[in-house]
């Protein structure tokens, strides 16, 4: 899953490293994902893992590392962890 | 409990006194000379208005963000710069006290505030940065003494000369992302500004808002521990487009009392005659329901959300369109009523010297567009709606 959830970032994060460079805990906020940017990133994982992200869900710290989308789609669907 | 009642019934009446009696009275010549309403300020001094929103035990008034947001409703009925040099520095007020650690420097300056009762002014636009507050560009540097500094050019500082202390974001470090940004707030003393243009302007005219360059050296601590990017969220952004509401919902109403003035007048001149004015003022007063429903409903929004435990939903998309929509519906409809008080009134209301003059309501009420592009929240809220599922 988290590969998945790297590439949405990878490709619509826009951040000025490369997403391998970065650990799962990283914020990404601060490696520079723009508010802007991360709505891409929402709409991208939202396409990618068919789910919707309701609006509890949507707010900064549920997208701000690699972990924390992580634990939010394992939330919104169970089998996805298995 | 009551005893809170009381504080904040206090200190509206003693607002409302100061409006009436001193803001009113000036407010012609601090739009004419574009000069600062420092008699109005020094009056709000007096009352001990400036730290009303500080905590009791901090020596302050204690009083309810509710309270606060009336304070500014009653200032910008009688004078709309000084409503604004008061929101703007509750704004800061507020924010702080909504983030603070205990123990902190913050917290021994909020009593300092209360005592000397001191002005705050913010840098938060910066020249480069497109208008996004989003981002710095400036950052918190260390100086050679073991503090820290900054240089930021700063496009418009509100009455910067005339604050005290000044609330700037910034980046957290020379390294840091543009995003990643903190809050620092230094004193007169510390603080160096350099103006870099002038403040003739079509509105607003009293606020002084040229633009500078600013540097500060301070102590570390003088850096506030919640990220920017929170506290924006939580309250900053929140709170600047609720008070900002109530000030545009005041100068609204004065307009429309004094188109309502003229109506009056022109129907005892002609008793039982039909009068086209007095329709026209029924259009501007649907209008006005509007804007004080929307007002009144992002302050109960904000006051709900802020009572919940962690206030996790001031930080959702959902609340972040919430808040953008009231500051481009109050901006605009306050504008458009002011206009439609013009249409009621006519001549009489485009002299500058009539008690139903509005030209100076238009021309403040014009500048909420501009405080935060309404055309870049559009932009944002684009964004934000194609991902938000209850709006």
């Amino acid at each position: 899953m988290n590969d998945r959830i790297r590439q949405a970032i990878q490709d619509h994060a826009r951040l000025p490293v490369d997403v391998a460079t970065l650990a799962d805990d990283q914020d990404l906020y601060t490696a520079g994902m723009t508010s802007h940017a991360s709505v891409n990133v929402m709409l991208a994982l939202e396409d990618a893992f068919d789910i919707e992200f309701p609006d509890r869900m949507l707010k900064r710290s549920v997208f701000e590392s690699i972990a924390a989308i992580s634990a939010a789609l394992t939330e919104l669907q169970p089998e996805l962890a298995a | 409990m009551t005893i809170e009642v009381d504080r904040d019934q206090a200190l509206l009446a003693s607002v409302r006194t100061v409006a009436r009696e001193i803001a009113g009275p000036n407010a012609d010549d601090v739009d004419r000379s574009a000069r600062f309403p420092v008699e109005t300020i020094d009056a709000l001094r007096e009352e001990r208005a400036l730290s009303a929103f500080v905590p009791a035990e901090l020596g302050g008034g204690g009083v309810s963000f509710e309270t606060l947001a009336q304070c500014c409703f009653e200032l910008g009925h009688h004078c709309a710069a000084s409503a604004m040099v008061f929101a703007m520095h509750q704004i800061q007020v507020v924010t702080i006290v909504r983030h603070l650690d205990s123990g902190s420097w913050f917290e021994r300056y909020l009593g300092e505030l209360a005592a000397e009762q001191r002005l705050i002014a913010s840098v938060t636009s910066e020249v480069g940065t497109g208008g996004d507050m989003g981002r710095s560009i400036a950052a918190v540097t260390p100086a050679d003494d073991g503090g820290s500094s900054f240089e930021k050019q700063a496009p418009t500082v509100s009455y910067g000369e005339y604050a005290d202390d000044l609330f700037t974001t910034l980046r957290r470090s020379p390294e840091a992302e543009p995003g990643d940004q903190v809050v620092a707030l230094t004193r007169r003393g510390q603080n160096e500004l350099k103006a870099t243009g002038t403040w003739d302007v079509l509105g607003m005219r009293g606020t002084c808002s040229p633009g500078y360059v600013v540097r500060s050296t301070f102590p570390g601590e003088q850096v506030l521990g919640t990220p920017f990017s929170r506290v924006a969220a939580e309250s900053m952004v929140p709170v600047s487009h609720i008070l900002w509401s109530h000030l545009w919902l005041g100068i609204a109403e004065d307009a429309f009392d004094r188109a309502r003035a003229f109506a009056r007048a022109a129907a005892k001149r002609k008793p039982g005659e039909p009068l086209p004015v007095a329709q026209r003022l029924s259009r501007v007063m649907s209008e006005l329901s509007l804007l004080r429903a929307e007002v009144d409903s992002a302050l109960r929004y904000f006051l709900v959300a802020s009572a919940e435990p962690g206030r996790e939903r001031l930080s959702t998309l959902a609340a972040a369109l919430r808040f953008n929509n009231l500051k481009i519906a109050a901006s605009e409809h306050a504008a458009d009523i002011c206009r439609g008080a013009l249409d009621v009134s006519g001549i009489m209301g485009f002299k500058n010297d009539t008690p139903f003059s509005v030209g100076r309501h238009l021309r403040d009420a014009m500048s909420g567009a501009l405080m935060i592009a309404n055309e870049r929240i559009h932009e944002t809220n684009a964004g934000l709606l194609l991902i938000a599922k209850e709006v």
